[in-house]
């Protein structure tokens, strides 16, 4: 194919060099690249690199910024506030993710067993699709601490009523709660379509050995669905320690700082109290973070390994 | 060593009948399910009986399963049509809403990024999986990367760089981003590349057809599913995406519906919260997406699995 578009091409009198790198063909293909190129380089690349840059100063967006060299990271140890706010979000993906996780296999073997049809999973992804902040906005509602439906009915069982988001004790019980709404479904799909994958050989074998379900469920499907258990798990711990919108509408970090998030951390040093330089470093620390909880991970769930080889 | 039937038993996940007369497994199953599907749907229920509830009348009767007192007044005051007095008398908070405006900003939003980034992914993805270029695997490779860092990394100097170019507050500085790559659509598209017969576009060459036309007429149609899907992806994450907009589009002219509804939210009085028309708006936010559910929610369920779609 490269002769066919070489014989249109161009002028031949070219170095060896050009002429092997540089005929038509190349030429498509660069021009095929170059848009994604430059929104790579001007919205991915440039920023990366200014991030760090920004980071080593003290940067308000007012003033000239001025080199600090490392200065913002130490801060960032020093800084109480950081620790506490790191230590809210692990306590958030804590009440999130393991709850999430049992109720969306639960749904899952449901869902395998006795209802395989396309219409209750289209129910279950339904709140997945919607924007984060108009979930947030439906559940300010249902946990509503006066006329919420939630402490209706807790009343007429003759519970007494509960603050929910407004009580320092229970914001991040309940937001975790309002991610389980809606991301719970969509997890359960993904188990869902690993449960699929497991071939039906293994079940039989295992009938016929007379094991009980019980133990088939837990020495079998489970040690099978690790590849499925590991993409989710990796992908939902990632995207729960950056949970925002929903922080956002809820509690704005509040009562206190029962619920700052280190992203709202760094939504607060960024965009109220205009320090670039701090916030930057913030979002870089997370970074590495998230780095070190993937790599942690895959550890733990030997996540190279298959059971089925 | 199995016959066929014990096969059909098995593989519908039940024990031979003989043995176990009364399913329990199935009806716990069952149950499981109606339950959770019902907390699925009930708020969108409480939502939309919220919606059409009269304010003052939600207070006095915070259970009942229907709307108390009916109207469509919220609606008509989220959507802009009566005047503010009418709005205040009805429980807003007296500042000028207008959903039609916002609903219409997500759209060109989300539109303009589907196709922009769509298109130009596909055609990236296209020179990376067949065409020959200097460093492609290199730059590949450092796109693929990208995949790693997390959005609020970015923020901040993107947020400065629109700034600088004074694109805030313009759509083009809220689209620009997005418009013309994501890392994860480049990767999507090219590994489907990959798996296309390359005597298809070989028997198109020998036909006389250049690269574009290659990639036109034979590589795309046969791509429309992987695109469709990604693209309804793309569609779902820019028109759920609140941050960025709300940092770089305030103003009311370019404003989109998850700004829109944080914003009211915010405005809405502490005391007595405007709850039936804050109910109205997430309803009319949520119409587009419903409408792209009913048409297209079986493709996507079938599409959702654990390595491609995420």
């Amino acid at each position: 194919m490269t002769s066919q578009a070489l014989s249109r091409s161009l002028p031949l009198k070219r170095t060896a060099w050009f002429r092997q790198y540089w005929n038509l063909e190349t030429l498509i293909a660069v021009l095929f690249i170059l848009p994604s190129l430059i929104g790579f380089v001007v919205f991915y690349a440039i920023p990366t690199v200014r991030g760090v840059y920004i980071s080593l100063t003290n940067w308000d967006m007012l003033t000239d910024a001025k080199f600090v060299g490392l200065g913002n990271y130490t801060k960032l140890v020093a800084d109480a506030q950081f620790w506490r706010s790191l230590q809210v979000t692990a306590y958030y993906v804590l009440l999130n993710i393991p709850l999430q996780t049992a109720m969306a296999t639960v749904l899952a073997v449901m869902m395998d067993r006795v209802a395989k049809s396309s219409l209750v999973r289209g129910i279950f992804v339904m709140p997945w699709l919607l924007p984060p902040v108009l979930v947030a906005m439906i559940w300010l509602w249902m946990l509503d601490p006066t006329l919420g439906f939630v402490n209706q009915i807790l009343q007429a069982i003759g519970i007494a009523r509960q603050p929910f988001l407004g009580s320092p004790d229970q914001a991040m019980p309940s937001v975790a709660l309002i991610n389980n709404w809606q991301y719970t479904g969509y997890t359960a799909l993904l188990i869902f379509a690993g449960l699929q994958t497991i071939p039906k050989e293994v079940y039989e074998a295992a009938a016929i050995d007379g094991a009980s379900e019980v133990r088939t469920f837990f020495s079998i499907t489970i040690p099978l669905l690790r590849p499925v258990m590991v993409f989710v798990l990796v992908t939902s711990i990632i995207g729960s320690f950056q949970i925002f919108d929903t922080i956002a509408v809820t509690t704005k970090g509040g009562p206190v700082d029962a619920t700052r998030v280190i992203t709202w951390y760094i939504y607060e040093y960024a965009f109220s109290r205009f320090q670039m330089g701090y916030a930057t470093a913030i979002a870089f620390a997370l970074f590495v973070i998230l780095i070190l909880a993937t790599i942690i991970q895959m550890r733990i769930l030997n996540a190279n390994e298959s059971d089925l080889a | 060593m199995t016959t066929a039937t014990l096969d059909k038993t098995l593989a519908s996940g039940a024990l031979p009948s003989k043995r176990k007369p009364f399913p329990v497994g199935k009806i716990i199953g069952y149950v499981v399910l109606a339950l959770a599907i019902f907390v699925v749907l009930f708020p969108f229920w409480w939502v939309i009986r919220t919606s059409f509830s009269t304010q003052r009348e939600l207070l006095s009767d915070p259970t009942s399963l229907l709307p108390v007192g009916f109207t469509t007044i919220n609606y008509e005051r989220v959507l802009g049509m009566v005047d503010t007095a009418t709005a205040v008398a009805a429980g807003g908070s007296g500042q000028k809403i207008n959903f039609f405006l916002y609903l219409r900003n997500s759209v060109i939003v989300a539109a303009l990024i589907v196709v922009g980034q769509t298109f130009f992914s596909a055609l990236a993805a296209y020179s990376f999986a067949r065409l020959k270029f200097p460093f492609r695997d290199q730059i590949f490779f450092v796109y693929l990367s990208a995949l790693m860092v997390p959005g609020i990394v970015l923020l901040i100097p993107n947020f400065v760089l629109i700034r600088q170019l004074h694109w805030d507050d313009t759509f083009l500085g809220i689209i620009a981003p997005t418009l013309l790559m994501s890392p994860f659509a480049v990767f999507f598209l090219r590994q489907f590349f990959l798996g296309i017969n390359k005597e298809l576009e070989e028997a198109a060459r020998l036909d006389g057809a250049g690269t574009f036309t290659v990639f036109a007429r034979v590589i795309l149609p046969i791509s429309m599913p992987p695109i469709f899907t990604l693209g309804l992806l793309t569609f779902v994450t820019t028109w759920n995406s609140y941050l960025w907009p709300f940092l770089v589009g305030k103003t009311e002219d370019v404003r989109v519906l998850t700004v829109a509804l944080a914003i009211f939210r915010s405005q809405t009085p502490q005391g007595a919260p405007d709850w039936s028309g804050l109910m109205a708006a997430t309803i009319i936010s949520m119409i587009p997406t419903l409408v792209l559910f009913i048409l297209l929610g079986r493709r996507l369920v079938n599409n959702i699995q654990f390595t491609g779609f995420k």
